[in-house]
Order: structure tokens, then sequence, then C-alpha cells
């Protein structure tokens, strides 16, 4: 599974970065991210939920998340 | 007689206030919940630049004011005004302009739309006699309360309920860090367990959750009655709990009848004050025969706030 790594990327870039790595993979691809505690976690699963893909887990790690999601349909 | 060189009407809603210069007065204009059109806004500007003396100023209560007015001028900055559009904001002993912040219309934390609330209180109760003494409402969107809705007569703060729906939560914790009231805790099972005595409403849970397995079950104003600030302040208490956003002017006008009652022949007195005189009960007594859903089962009177000179206990 694809891992991308969004420490130290300020809201809202970081959604930005992580729509921008949504839209290489296909629907249904499962797909993690790292997020830093504080608003980026609080912010950046809810606004890729309200694009439409799916939210499988959020765990905390040592003072970040991982989050996995699988690829909504566009 | 000659003719009278001002329209008197004009003075009666209030809202002119003298200055200190010969001739010289302040024209307030009320601005509810301190929202106005842009076309609005161009026409006052072009009037205080033909009238004034090239400032105007903005209110602690969200009005603008226009300052060095002439008092031959009054009808001429009322007719280019439109006295329709642009009412004078009132001053005296009468239900003042409503404030409000944003709400929830463009601001993430708002919860209930105080823009609305602001305007159909304006629309309905601005101006109303009290007899006694002056009377503000304000609006908070939410328990940040940027607006202190605690310090007016009575205050609204937008409240939600939250209703956790277990099967759509993943477990990531996030409701019960973000929850600064302690209300939540994660389980056994992993799923947060909600201490409903703690909750203060603000709705932090359910904007925080990623799969919205938490919502709104319902959604009102919190309201505190009896605040002031001035001279002697006091700090509104709390009567009521999610009030409808539908029913705030039914709710003021009940406040508004039993201080009209119960401060007859007191002169200028506050509600707060003559709450602490009257005794809490008999207001609560009072809103919970209109509002028996909403009105709590006790409150405290208003609290005095102890910040005048010389402080208790102390000799000037
Ligand atoms: S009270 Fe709440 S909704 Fe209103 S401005 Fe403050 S944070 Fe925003
Ligand atoms: S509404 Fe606010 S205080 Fe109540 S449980 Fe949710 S986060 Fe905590
Ligand atoms: S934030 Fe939502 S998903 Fe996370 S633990 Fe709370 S209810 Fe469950």
């Amino acid at each position: 599974m694809q891992t991308i790594d969004l420490r130290g990327v300020t809201c809202p870039t970081n959604f930005v970065m992580a729509k921008l790595e949504l839209e290489d993979i296909e629907a249904g691809t499962t797909i993690e991210f790292l997020l830093d505690d504080g608003e980026p976690v609080k912010n950046v699963p809810r606004s890729l939920k309200d694009e439409g893909h799916k939210l499988l887990a959020l765990q905390e790690k040592d003072e970040y998340y991982v989050l996995t999601l699988e690829k909504g349909e566009d | 007689m000659a003719e009278p060189k001002i329209d008197l009407k004009n003075l009666k809603a209030g809202g002119f206030i003298k200055e200190r210069g010969k001739d010289l007065f302040t024209v307030r204009l009320r601005v509810p919940g301190g929202r106005m059109s842009v076309d609005r806004l161009s026409k006052i500007a072009a009037v205080a630049q033909k009238y004034g003396k090239g400032y105007v100023h903005l209110s602690v209560r969200q009005s603008i004011e226009l300052i060095n007015i002439n008092f031959a001028d009054f009808d001429a900055v009322v007719a280019e005004l439109g006295e329709e559009q642009q009412k004078v904001a009132s001053c005296g002993a009468r239900v003042r302009v409503p404030t409000a912040c944003g709400g929830c219309e463009y601001n993430p934390n708002g919860l209930v739309d105080t823009q609305k609330s602001a305007l159909e209180v304006d629309q309905k109760l601005f101006g109303t006699a009290t007899g006694h003494h002056k009377f503000k409402v304000g609006f908070a969107g939410c328990p940040f309360d940027c607006p202190k809705s605690a310090t007016n007569d009575v205050g609204f703060q937008g409240a939600v309920w939250p209703k956790l729906d277990a099967d759509g939560c993943i477990s990531c914790g996030l409701c019960a860090k973000s929850c600064t009231e302690g209300a939540l805790s994660m389980g056994a099972d992993n799923k947060p367990v909600f201490d409903a005595a703690k909750c203060i409403y603000c709705g932090d849970c359910i904007k925080v959750c990623p799969t919205s397995a938490w919502s709104a079950e319902k959604k009102g104003y919190t309201v505190r009655i009896g605040g002031k600030w001035g001279r002697r302040p006091l700090i509104g208490t709390l009567f009521a709990t999610f009030v409808p956003e539908e029913r705030v002017v039914d709710f003021i006008a009940c406040v508004l009848t039993w201080y009209q009652e119960k401060a007859e022949g007191a002169g200028r007195v506050r509600l707060g004050d003559i709450i602490i005189r009257e005794g809490w009960q008999s207001l609560l007594e009072r809103l919970r025969s209109e509002f028996p859903q909403y009105v709590v089962q006790e409150t405290i009177a208003p609290h005095v706030i102890q910040n005048q000179v010389p402080l208790p206990g102390q000799q000037a």
C-alpha cells in the first residue's frame, strides 16, 4: 500500500497534496496518509470524506496519525 | 410662529445624540447584527462625506455613527439616507439594536443562524419602550461567545446536542481528545462514552469526527438573562437551553413583559437588578409557563461583578 507523508505540511496545503495524490490512483485503491496531530488531523480526514472517499481507519501514533482510506468513485 | 427648521418626528425615534460642539450631533444608524449591504454602506459614506467632517465612528454595538452633523441638516441627512432603508438607532429606555457575530452562515464555528435571529428581533422588537431602562439583546453563534452574550439583558448562545451513531465510528479517538470539557472518553469497546452532565453543547465532537458518526440531535440557543455592563456590571445567568430559533422573539417578549410589570415605579433600573430584587424564581416561573420544554429547573441570580472602586472591604 502507498503511504504519503504529509507531516510538516500545514493546512490547507496538506489537503491539496492529498487530493493530487488521489487523482493518480484507481477508485477502490487503499492509500495511507501520515498527518500531524492538531489542525491537520482535525481537518484533512473530514475534507477527504466530503470529497467522496471512504475513511477506513485513523490511528494515533507518536505525535502523528495514520489515515487509511479507499479512493471513491469520481 | 416661525416654521420649525427641523422635523421633530425624526428626533423621537432617538439615535440623535448631542455632541460637545455647538449645534453638532451624532446620528446613530442601526446595523442589526453588524451586517449591511455594500450599497447601503456606500450611501452612508456619501451622506457622511457631504454633511460630516471626514469621519464616521463604529459604535461598540455595531452601529455606524455619523459624527459632527449640524442639527440644521437633520432633515436632509434623514431624507438622503432614505428613512425606510436606514432607520436611525434608538437611545433611551427601549429595546436596542441586537448585536450578533457572523454565526453559522460562513463562520466554521457557528452553530445557528445568528444573523437571521438578529434581523428578526430588530424587525419585531426594536424600539419597544420598556418604561424603565434600556434593553439589550445579543447573539453568539457558539459557546466561544465572541459577542459576550451574558452581558446583555437577554443573551443567546448557539448550542447543539450531540448524538452518536456507534456503527459509523472508526475508533480514532479524535472526539474524546477534542472535547475540552471532559464530556467524552474512549470506552472499553473503543467507542466514545458521553457524560451529558459535562457537555456545554459546543459541537466540537461533531465537527472533528472524520466519519460523521456524531451528528446534531437538536440545535437552538442557550439563554442567559440579566446581564449588563457599565458602572455596576452584572453577568446574566442560565434560564433556558435549546430555545429554537423560531421562538426567540416570543421568548424575549415574555421577558420584556415581566420586566415592564415588575419594574413598575422602580425608575431607571435594568432587568438584572429587578431579577435580584424580585428573586429569579419569579421570572423563571413566568418563562416556564410559556416555554416549559426549554426553561431550566432552577438558576441563580445574575452575578454581581465586584470590580468597582472601592473594592469590597476597602475604604477609598
Ligand atoms: S461566537 Fe462562535 S460563531 Fe460567533 S464569531 Fe465567535 S467563534 Fe464564531
Ligand atoms: S458538544 Fe462539545 S462539550 Fe459536548 S461532548 Fe461534544 S465536544 Fe464535548
Ligand atoms: S471522532 Fe468519530 S470516528 Fe473518531 S472516535 Fe469519535 S465518534 Fe468515533
